[in-house]
């Protein structure tokens, strides 16, 4: 080992931290380009594919949605190997709201998000007081539960669910709602995380106990960050009922848990940015790859594996890194 | 009626302690939390399963095989992935929990699904127990759970391996120190614990059909047992396993068999209300390690 990797933040990066970034038309683009590029192009594909793949891109937001939502979890210390519970928990108060009380769209998704956040919130309520795996392994066994609870009871339609719900004007307003939804929650929780308030998150992930010696409640700033999750969730579940018109057992599937995870960690955790980009890349992806039938969830579950392993930054950061920083060769000193 | 109901729920009492026994080893002894457990009491189920019909080899030598081929891949899962891992809960959660899913949703694919795929019994008919009728196999269970602790307990106090483990799941560092090498114990925990999942499956399947769904309910009721008992401590296992297997088979007889999969989850939010380390766990800083 001769030489090493050194890397060095561009000047233009330094010059548009602060007020700077005013200084010219290029500090503005510089910060501009990386966010409002893949907005427009975004927007441009939806204006270009037919019916079919706007389908296709209404659910890859969804999948974007819960990403999102497991993102700010992590980033709070708390991982979930079950966003079904959220989704499904959220499509299950709008279908009962709408196939029992005839409430319209309008009103059901507003209470769904809202509710779902609260119902979530206090059925994970007793594990915030514990750290990571107990977190994981209530809510990989609550969704689970949640089915064979329905199954038992017959309740809400049992195994055959509710059909015949109200949908939305058209595919065209779905879609622009889902985008507007994830780009909506995207900057908002990568302005939150920055904020004193999500550095507090970001303290009782990294060491909790130094942030309860602060005087800080964590449970309570847990329980913020939770409900904050579920209720993007359960927005997600709340759409997909009105565009599937549908709403049953299936929303508790094992998909829902692991696609959102498997983007997170294709992307990049921590950033937002990186799990709604890895949801853009896979969902498509399995779109595509809907030939193999079942080997999909495998191939979820050798990403998860090997992305952890190998590559645990995720695509974003190294995109990151690559546009805020160059690297060179220098000798290594003795 | 009130009697069958009894030894009934002692039976799948055992059952949980079985399952959860070889999770709780693992996550005692080297901190990691094997999601990929449910998958590997699958595959020993399948790989007995595939030695007996496909390659026509004696029973009993087909459940040693799957067994010890099932702890190999244990081992083999914790040298590979979960080593580079090691220590950062997140990465080790995900890790083998994808690791887990694309065994199980493998065979999935591969069409292992449907009743032709279940294992014989070990000794066919059912005796009589003071006027219930019992079939040798849940007898079987019985004592192989019963043996297979005494066991446990042997070798954990008598052995130097044994010892070793205890030394780590103590104090890792302490352990480090006396000359034991940490990686090697967890790879040996992990291949400890798979073969216990893979006993456990091989014990308890042949009363019902292997299929992937058991894979996941099986990982599920070792960890509500485990967090029911406290994680880590094999005490709590066994009590966890007695309360949840009555509660779980006097629901099913006096209120219906639907509910018996709530009664764990029931059980789980109870007990993290009331006492978040678990019946007996025995780290009372187990907030601060978990």
């Amino acid at each position: 080992m001769e030489h090493r990797k050194e890397r060095i933040d561009r000047g233009i990066k330094a010059r548009t931290e602060d007020i700077y970034a005013l200084f010219s038309y290029r500090e503005m683009l510089y910060l501009l380009v990386p966010r409002v590029i893949p907005i427009l192009v975004l927007f441009l594909v939806t204006l270009l594919v037919g019916v079919y793949w706007q389908k296709v891109l209404i659910s890859t937001a969804v999948f974007a949605l819960l990403a999102l939502s497991w993102d700010l979890l992590t980033a709070a210390g708390m991982v979930s190997l079950g966003q079904a519970l959220f989704f499904g928990v959220g499509a299950y108060i709008t279908g009962i709201l709408n196939h029992y009380f005839n409430l319209s769209p309008l009103f059901t998704i507003p209470i769904a998000t809202v509710g779902g956040g609260v119902v979530c919130t206090l059925l994970l309520l007793p594990v915030l007081r514990l750290r990571g795996i107990y977190f994981a392994m209530v809510t990989l066994a609550l969704p689970l539960m949640l089915v064979r609870i329905i199954e038992a009871t017959k309740i809400f339609g049992g195994t055959e669910g509710l059909s015949g719900l109200a949908g939305l004007p058209s595919t065209r307003f779905e879609l622009y709602l889902s985008l507007i939804a994830v780009l909506a929650v995207l900057f908002f929780f990568r302005r939150l995380i920055n904020t004193d308030y999500g550095l507090v998150l970001r303290g009782i992930r990294d060491n909790d106990r130094s942030v309860m010696r602060s005087g800080i409640n964590i449970y309570w700033f847990k329980a913020q960050a939770l409900f904050m999750a579920s209720a993007v969730g359960a927005f997600a579940g709340a759409l997909m009922t009105h565009v599937y018109m549908f709403v049953g057992m299936p929303v508790f599937e094992m998909d829902y848990s692991i696609l959102p995870i498997a983007s997170a960690v294709v992307g990049g955790m921590g950033t937002f940015a990186g799990p709604m980009l890895g949801a853009f890349i896979l969902v498509p992806l399995s779109e595509a790859l809907r030939g193999v039938g079942g080997l999909r969830i495998v191939i979820y579950g050798l990403f998860l594996v090997i992305f952890t392993v190998a590559l645990p930054e995720g695509i974003f950061h190294y995109f990151q890194r690559k546009y805020h920083q160059f690297e060179r060769w220098v000798k290594v000193e003795k | 009626m009130f009697q069958g109901t009894l030894i009934y729920g002692f039976v799948n009492s055992v059952t949980l302690a079985l399952i959860a026994l070889g999770f709780n080893l693992t996550f005692g002894i080297s901190g990691v939390a094997n999601f990929a457990y449910g998958a590997l009491y699958i595959l020993a189920a399948y790989t007995a399963w595939i030695l007996l019909t496909w390659l026509k080899i004696n029973y009993f030598l087909s459940i040693v095989l799957a067994v010890i081929f099932t702890s190999f891949i244990g081992g083999l899962i914790y040298r590979f992935i979960l080593l580079r891992v090691r220590g950062m809960p997140i990465s080790e959660v995900i890790a083998s929990f994808g690791i887990g899913l694309a065994i199980l949703e493998f065979f999935r694919f591969l069409g292992f699904v449907g009743s032709e795929y279940t294992l014989p019994v070990f000794i066919d008919g059912s005796v009589s127990l003071g006027g219930t009728y019992i079939d040798v196999q849940r007898l079987l269970i019985v004592g192989i759970g019963i043996a297979l602790v005494i066991f446990l307990w042997l070798f954990t106090h008598y052995t130097k391996t044994g010892l070793a483990f205890r030394g780590m799941a103590q104090e890792e560092r302490t352990a480090l120190i006396l000359g034991i090498n940490s990686d090697k114990m967890a790879t040996l925990s992990l291949a400890f614990g798979s073969g216990l999942a893979g006993v456990a499956a091989i014990t308890i399947l042949p009363l019902g059909q292997v299929a992937i769904e058991g894979g996941y309910s099986a990982l599920l009721n070792a960890l509500a047992v485990c967090i029911v008992g406290g994680l880590g401590s094999t005490v709590g296992v066994l009590v966890a396993a007695v309360l949840i297997g009555f509660a779980q088979t006097f629901t099913a007889t006096y209120i219906g068999s639907h509910w018996m999969m709530i009664v764990s989850l029931v059980a789980i939010l109870v007990i993290l209300i009331f006492k978040p380390s678990g019946l007996f766990g025995k780290q009372k800083e187990l907030e601060e390690r978990i």
